[in-house]
C-alpha cells in the first residue's frame, strides 16, 4: 500500500501532540481503575471486585483520604471479552487512573495488558490466575491477589494421588482458557508424579444439552477419580449425571466449583464432591468488617472473588500511602518490601507478582456445605 | 456391548431433544420459507416458564403430579403465545420483504428474547427441579439408562405420533400441507394462509416447549442461553434431513445425536461439534437438499 | 384521529402482553431459597407500555396510509428519499463528503484514545462489512460464517509474527491471500447450494474452524491464546502507545479508503455486474453464458480476502487474540451491518457499520440493556425500513432528447 510519508507523520505528529496536550493538568484525587465484566451474562464475577473496590475506598476516604488526597474508583465494563477489554484499558488510560484493580477473566487481562504496561501503570487481578501472566516474565506490572493455576492443580494432583491414594484419574476440562489450562498442568503434574495415571483428558462442550455420552467415557475409563477444569455450571450437570448413573467415582475441581451455588445447583448429589479454594478467612476481623458493610448496602452476600477483591484494594492502596506517592516505581517497591494487612493475612508479593501469603486448600461438601479438608 | 447401548441411547436422548425442537424449525420453514433463528429462543422460554411455575407450584404445596401436569401446560400455552406474538411482530409485515429482512428480524428477536429473559430473572445459571421421578423399576437398569431419559424417549415419541396424526389426517393438517405446497392457490381455495401460519409457529413453540422442559429436567440447570446451542443443533438437524420435510427433521436429529455421541464415546468430545457439521457439509456436498428433501428444479 | 375502536384493540394488545409476560416478569423465583416474589409494578409497566406503543404506531401507519391514498390520487407529489436526493446532486454531497473526510481527518485531535481506539473497532468492522458486502449484499449468498475468514486473517498474523517475527506489512496481503484461498476451499464443494443450505453449511464451517483452534492447541495455543502480537512498525520507530493508537487509526483510515475503492470498482465491472444479476436471477443470468459458478466463487473469496485483512488488523490492535472473538454472534453482527445498512449500497454499509458498533460503546450508562434495545432495534429497522438505512442506489440511465 502506497501513502505519503509525510503528511501522515506530520498530521500524526499534530494530533498527537493536541491529544497529549490536553489531559496534561494535575488531579487532586488518586483514581482507582476498575474493570472487569459489569453487565452480560459473567457479570456475576466482576460486579464484587467493584463493590469491594468502593468499600475499601470509602472506608479510605473516611479516614480522610491518603496523604490528603481523596480516592477515587472509575469502574469500566469490559464484559470478559478482549477486544473489549483494551478499549476499556485505553479509557482508563487516557481518564489518568493512578492503579488498576482487574482485570477479571484472564483473557482479558492479557490483551489489557501491553495498553497498562506502555503507561506504566500497575494493575492488580484479583480472578485472573493464567500462569503465563506472572510466569512469561512479559507484564512486570502485573500482580494478583489469587494464587495462580499451577499451584491450584498441583494441590489438586498432590491432594489425589498423595492423600487419597487413586491411581487412575480422568482428566475433563470444559475446553475454556480457566478449564483447558488447569487441566494440561493437572496432566502434566500427575505425568511427573508417576504415582497415578491420566485415564483420559477430555473436554466437554458447554451449553451442550447433555454428557451422558461422557460420563459413560469416564465409567468405561476405569478411572476412581475425576479433575474437572473449569466453573459450576458443567461440573454440577457432570456430577449429575454421573450420580445418575450410579458411579461412585471421586470428583474433584478447582476454585471455579467451589461456589456455594455449585451445592445449591447440584443438591445432594453434590455430596462429597471436593474443590479447591482459598483458605477460608471468614473469622479474619478485617473480611468481617468489610462483609457486614457489603450486607448493609446490598442486602446479600458478596459473590466470586470478594475477598480477594478486598485484599488487592486494601494492598494496593496501602502501598499508594506508605509508597507516599502514586509513582508507579514507588508503589511497586513497597508491593515487593512491605507486607499489607488483607483478609488473607498479611501479603506481599514477589518479584514477579505473585501474592506470598495465599495459597489453597481443599474442601469437601459435607451436609451442603464446603468443609476445609485437612 | 453395554458401551455401545449406553452411547445408543444417549444419542437417542439427544436426537429426541433435536427432533422436538427441529421440528419447529422445519415446519415454519416448510410453510414460510424463513429459518426463525428464534425458535431457539422459544425452547429456553419454555423451560424457563416451566422453572416459575413448577417452583412456584411447589412452594404452594401442590402435590408433585398435579406439579407435573401444570407445568407442562403451562410451558406449552406460554411457549405457544411466544411464538404466535414473535409471528405477529417480527415476521408477518415482513412477509412480502425481501429473503434476507425476516432473517436479521429473526437474530433480533433471538437477541431480545435472550436478554429480557435475562433481565426479568438471572443470568446465573439456576437449578432445575427433578420433574421425573426415579422410577423404581427401572432401579436395576440406572447405570445404563435414567429415568428420565426414558421420560424424554417416551414423551417426544408421543408428540411426534399426535404431531404427523394432526398433520395427516386433521383438517388443519391438510390446510398446513395445502399452505406448504403453494400459499396463493391455498389462499384461492378458502383456506385462511394467516391463521395457517400462526397455527404452525403455535405448534412449533409447544413442540419446543416441551424439549426444553424435559431436558431441563434430565440435566437439572438452566440459564438464558441455552436456547442459542440447542437451537443452532436442532437447525443443523433439520437442514441435515432436508428442510420442509417432517420425517427429514426426525430422521435428521436422530443422526445427529447419535453422531455426537459416538464421536464422544469412541473418539473424544473435543471435536464432537466438528463432526458434528463435518457430516453435515459431506451430507450436503452429495445430497444437496438433505436427506430427505425434494431436489426441487426450477422450471421457468 | 383515534377511533375508539383503536383504543380498544390497544387495551386487548394490553392485556395479551401482560398475559405473555406474566410468569417472567412478574413472577421472580428464587430457587435456591425457594422463594417467591410477585412484582406487580411490572405488570402495570407492561400494560400501560405495550399500550401506548400500540397506539403510537396505529397512528403512524394511519398517516402513512392517508399519503398514499394522496399520492395516489394525484394531491402529493411522492416523497423521493432523502438519501437518493443527497447522492444525486454532487452539489449536495460534495461538501458533505468534504466535512466527512475533514472529520475523519483530525479525529484522534479532537478526541481522547478511549474514542479513537473505539473509531478504530468501527472502522474494521466497516472494512468487514464491506468485504461481506460483496458475498451476500452484492451477489446474495447468504454466509453465515464470515467470521471464520476473520479468524484465518488473524491467526495468520498472530502464528506467522509468533513463530518468523514476519511484520504487519508482510502478513497483511498473505492473510489476505490465505483468506482467499479458504473461501475457494469452502466455496468449490458449498456453492451449489441454494440459498439456507449455503447459509447453514458457512455457519458450520465457521463453527468448525472456530472449535480447531480452541482445540488444536499445539499449533494455535487453544483457549488461552496469543498474546504479545507485535503492533503495526511505523519505519523501525518504537511508537508509545498513545502514538501507535493513533497510527492504527489512520491505517485503518487507509484501509477503509483502499476497501470503497476497490469495491465500488468491482462492483461496476464486468464481474461486479454478473453479480448483481446472479442475484436478481440464476437461471436468466446462465441464460445469458454467465459462468454461474465462477462468478460465485470470485464473489466468495474476494470477500474471504477482506475477512483476512481485517483479521490481521484486529490481531495487531488488540494484540491478544483467542477463539473466544471469532463466535457465530460476531458473524451475525457483521451481517446485520450489512443488511440493517442497506444491502449492496456502500455508503449504507458503512453508516451501518458506525451505527451498529458506536451504539453500544455509547449505550454503555444502560450496559443492562443495551443488548435488549439492539435486538429490539433489528427487529423495529426491518418491520419499518426492510431496505435498510441507506438504500441501494442503482445506475439508471435517462434517455436524453424525446422519445417519440
Amino acid at each position: 500500500m502506497i501513502f505519503p510519508r509525510k503528511t501522515l507523520s506530520i498530521l500524526a505528529a499534530l494530533t498527537i501532540g493536541a491529544a497529549l496536550a490536553a489531559p496534561a493538568f494535575a488531579s487532586d484525587t488518586i483514581k482507582i481503575g476498575v474493570a472487569g465484566a459489569h453487565s452480560g451474562d459473567l457479570a456475576s464475577y466482576g460486579i464484587p471486585t467493584m463493590k469491594a473496590t468502593e468499600l475499601v475506598v470509602k472506608d479510605v476516604n473516611a479516614k480522610g483520604g491518603i496523604n490528603g488526597k481523596m480516592l477515587e474508583v472509575l469502574a469500566e465494563d469490559d464484559v470478559c471479552k478482549p477486544e473489549v477489554a483494551t478499549n476499556t484499558a485505553t479509557k482508563l488510560v487516557s481518564e489518568n487512573v493512578n492503579v488498576v484493580i482487574g482485570h477479571i477473566c484472564s483473557g482479558a487481562t492479557k490483551a489489557a495488558l501491553p495498553i497498562y504496561r506502555d503507561a506504566n501503570i500497575l494493575v492488580m487481578s484479583p480472578s485472573a490466575t493464567t500462569p503465563d501472566l506472572t510466569q512469561s516474565g512479559d507484564y512486570p506490572n502485573f500482580y494478583r491477589t489469587i494464587a495462580a493455576d499451577d499451584a491450584q492443580a498441583r494441590t489438586l494432583v498432590d491432594f489425589t494421588t498423595g492423600v487419597l491414594k487413586m491411581t487412575k484419574i480422568a482428566v475433563i476440562h470444559d475446553k475454556g482458557d480457566y478449564g483447558k489450562g488447569l487441566a494440561e498442568y493437572v496432566r502434566t503434574f500427575i505425568e511427573q508424579g508417576g504415582k497415578a495415571k491420566a485415564v483420559l483428558f477430555e473436554g466437554v462442550t458447554p451449553g451442550a444439552v447433555d454428557y451422558s455420552a461422557v460420563v459413560q467415557k469416564i465409567k468405561r475409563s476405569g478411572a476412581e477419580a475425576v479433575i474437572y477444569g473449569g466453573y459450576h455450571p458443567e461440573a454440577s450437570k457432570i456430577v449429575g449425571q454421573m450420580r445418575k448413573k450410579r458411579m461412585k467415582t471421586a470428583f474433584l475441581g478447582p476454585d471455579g466449583v467451589k461456589d456455594d451455588t455449585f451445592i445449591k445447583v447440584a443438591g445432594d448429589k453434590a455430596e462429597g464432591v471436593y474443590a479447591t479454594g482459598p483458605a477460608d478467612v471468614s473469622k479474619n476481623p478485617i473480611t468481617q468488617k468489610f462483609h457486614k458493610a457489603f450486607i448493609e448496602a446490598e442486602g446479600t452476600e458478596p459473590g466470586a472473588f470478594f475477598d480477594n477483591a478486598l485484599s488487592a484494594a486494601i494492598a494496593m492502596t496501602n502501598a499508594i500511602a506508605k509508597a507516599e506517592s502514586t509513582d508507579s516505581a514507588a508503589i511497586a517497591k513497597v508491593l515487593h518490601t512491605e507486607t499489607a494487612d488483607t483478609p488473607f493475612g498479611a501479603i506481599k508479593f514477589a518479584d514477579n507478582g505473585e501474592p506470598i501469603g495465599i495459597g489453597f486448600v481443599i474442601y469437601q461438601v459435607k451436609d451442603g456445605v464446603y468443609q476445609q479438608v485437612q | 456391548m453395554e458401551y455401545f447401548i449406553e452411547l445408543l441411547f444417549s444419542g437417542l436422548t439427544r436426537g429426541s431433544i433435536y427432533a422436538l425442537i427441529a421440528l419447529g424449525y422445519t415446519m415454519v420453514y416448510g410453510i414460510i420459507g424463513l429459518i426463525n433463528f428464534a425458535h431457539g429462543e422459544i425452547y429456553m422460554i419454555g423451560a424457563f416458564t416451566a422453572l416459575v411455575v413448577s417452583t412456584a407450584l411447589t412452594i404452594y404445596g401442590f402435590p408433585l403430579l398435579a406439579v407435573v401436569v401444570l407445568t407442562a401446560l403451562a410451558a406449552a400455552v406460554w411457549a405457544a403465545s411466544y411464538g404466535y406474538t414473535i409471528e405477529r411482530l417480527a415476521y408477518r409485515p415482513l412477509r412480502s420483504a425481501p429473503r434476507l429482512s425476516p432473517l436479521i428480524s429473526a437474530i433480533g428477536m433471538s437477541i431480545f428474547l435472550q436478554n429480557y429473559v435475562l433481565l426479568a430473572q438471572t443470568s446465573d445459571f439456576v437449578p432445575f427441579p427433578a420433574l421425573v421421578p426415579e422410577f423404581a423399576f427401572m432401579e436395576p437398569y440406572a447405570h445404563i439408562v435414567g429415568s428420565s431419559d426414558m421420560a424424554i424417549l417416551v414423551v417426544s415419541a408421543l408428540a411426534m405420533i399426535i404431531l404427523t396424526c394432526m398433520i395427516k389426517y386433521t383438517r388443519t393438517g391438510k390446510a398446513m400441507r395445502a399452505t406448504a405446497q403453494d400459499q396463493k392457490m391455498a389462499l384461492l381455495v378458502g383456506i385462511n394462509v394467516d391463521n395457517v401460519i400462526s397455527i404452525t409457529f403455535i405448534t412449533g413453540s409447544a413442540l419446543a416447549a416441551i424439549g426444553g422442559l424435559l431436558i431441563a429436567s434430565h440435566i437439572g440447570q438452566i440459564n438464558f442461553y441455552i436456547g442459542f446451542i440447542a437451537g443452532i443443533k436442532a437447525f443443523t438437524a433439520a437442514v441435515l434431513g432436508g428442510i420442509g420435510s417432517i420425517p427429514g427433521a426426525v430422521l435428521g436429529s436422530f443422526i445427529l445425536g447419535l453422531t455426537e455421541a459416538f464421536a464422544t464415546g469412541y473418539v473424544s468430545s473435543d471435536y464432537e461439534d466438528v463432526f458434528a457439521f463435518s457430516l453435515l457439509v459431506l451430507i450436503l456436498i452429495f445430497k444437496p437438499a438433505g436427506l430427505l428433501g425434494k431436489a426441487t428444479i426450477e422450471k421457468v | 384521529m383515534l377511533s375508539f375502536k383503536d383504543i380498544r384493540q390497544g387495551l386487548l394488545v394490553a392485556l395479551w402482553f401482560i398475559f405473555l409476560t406474566f410468569p417472567l416478569l412478574v413472577i421472580k423465583i428464587n430457587p435456591i431459597e425457594n422463594s417467591v416474589n410477585w412484582r406487580w409494578l411490572n405488570m402495570v409497566y407492561v400494560g400501560s407500555f405495550s399500550f401506548l406503543i400500540y397506539l403510537i404506531t396505529r397512528m403512524v401507519m394511519a398517516r402513512k396510509l392517508e399519503r398514499q391514498k394522496k399520492i395516489k390520487l394525484g394531491l402529493v407529489k411522492e416523497k423521493v428519499a432523502w438519501s437518493i436526493k443527497l447522492f444525486s446532486q454532487p452539489r449536495l454531497y460534495l461538501p458533505l463528503l468534504a466535512a466527512v473526510a475533514v472529520f475523519f481527518l483530525l479525529f484522534p485531535g479532537l478526541f481522547s484514545t478511549y474514542q479513537v481506539n473505539i473509531m478504530i473497532t468501527a472502522l474494521m468492522y466497516v472494512v468487514l462489512g464491506l468485504g461481506l458486502n460483496i458475498v451476500v449484499g452484492v451477489a446474495g449468498l447468504l454466509d453465515l460464517g464470515y467470521v471464520a475468514f476473520y479468524a484465518v486473517g488473524a491467526y495468520t498474523y498472530a502464528l506467522l509474527n509468533m513463530h518468523f517475527g514476519l511484520g504487519f506489512w508482510t502478513v497483511l496481503p498473505i492473510g489476505g491471500v490465505l483468506g482467499a484461498i479458504f473461501g475457494i476451499l469452502l466455496g468449490i464443494p458449498v456453492l451449489r447450494l441454494r440459498g439456507d443450505y449455503l447459509a447453514i453449511v458457512t455457519l458450520g464451517f465457521g463453527e468448525i474452524i472456530r472449535l480447531i483452534l480452541e482445540n488444536w492447541s499445539s499449533f494455535s495455543h487453544g483457549p488461552s491464546g496469543i498474546s504479545n502480537i507485535s503492533r503495526p512498525g511505523f519505519f523501525g520507530i518504537e511508537l508509545s502507545l498513545e502514538m501507535s493508537i493513533v497510527y492504527m487509526y489512520y491505517l485503518t483510515v487507509l484501509m477503509v479508503l483502499f476497501t470503497i475503492f476497490v469495491v465500488n470498482r468491482l462492483q461496476d465491472s464486468r464481474i461486479g455486474r454478473a453479480w448483481f444479476a446472479l442475484k436478481e436471477d440464476e437461471i436468466a443470468c446462465q441464460a445469458m453464458g454467465i459462468d454461474k459458478m465462477k462468478t460465485k466463487l470470485t464473489a466468495f473469496s474476494l470477500g474471504a480476502t477482506w475477512a483476512g485483512m481485517a483479521g490481521v488488523m484486529f490481531a495487531a490492535k488488540t494484540t491478544f487474540i483467542n477463539p473466544a472473538s471469532f463466535t457465530f454472534l460476531e458473524s451475525a453482527i457483521i451481517l446485520c451491518i450489512v443488511v440493517l445498512g442497506g444491502m449492496g449500497s456502500i455508503v449504507g454499509v458503512i453508516v451501518g457499520a458506525l451505527v451498529l458498533i458506536l451504539m453500544p460503546e455509547y449505550l454503555r450508562a444502560f450496559s443492562d440493556y443495551r443488548m435488549l434495545a439492539f435486538g429490539a432495534i433489528l427487529v423495529v429497522m426491518m418491520i419499518f425500513r426492510p431496505q435498510g438505512i441507506i438504500a441501494t442506489l442503482r445506475r439508471t440511465y435517462t434517455v436524453k432528447g424525446d422519445l417519440e
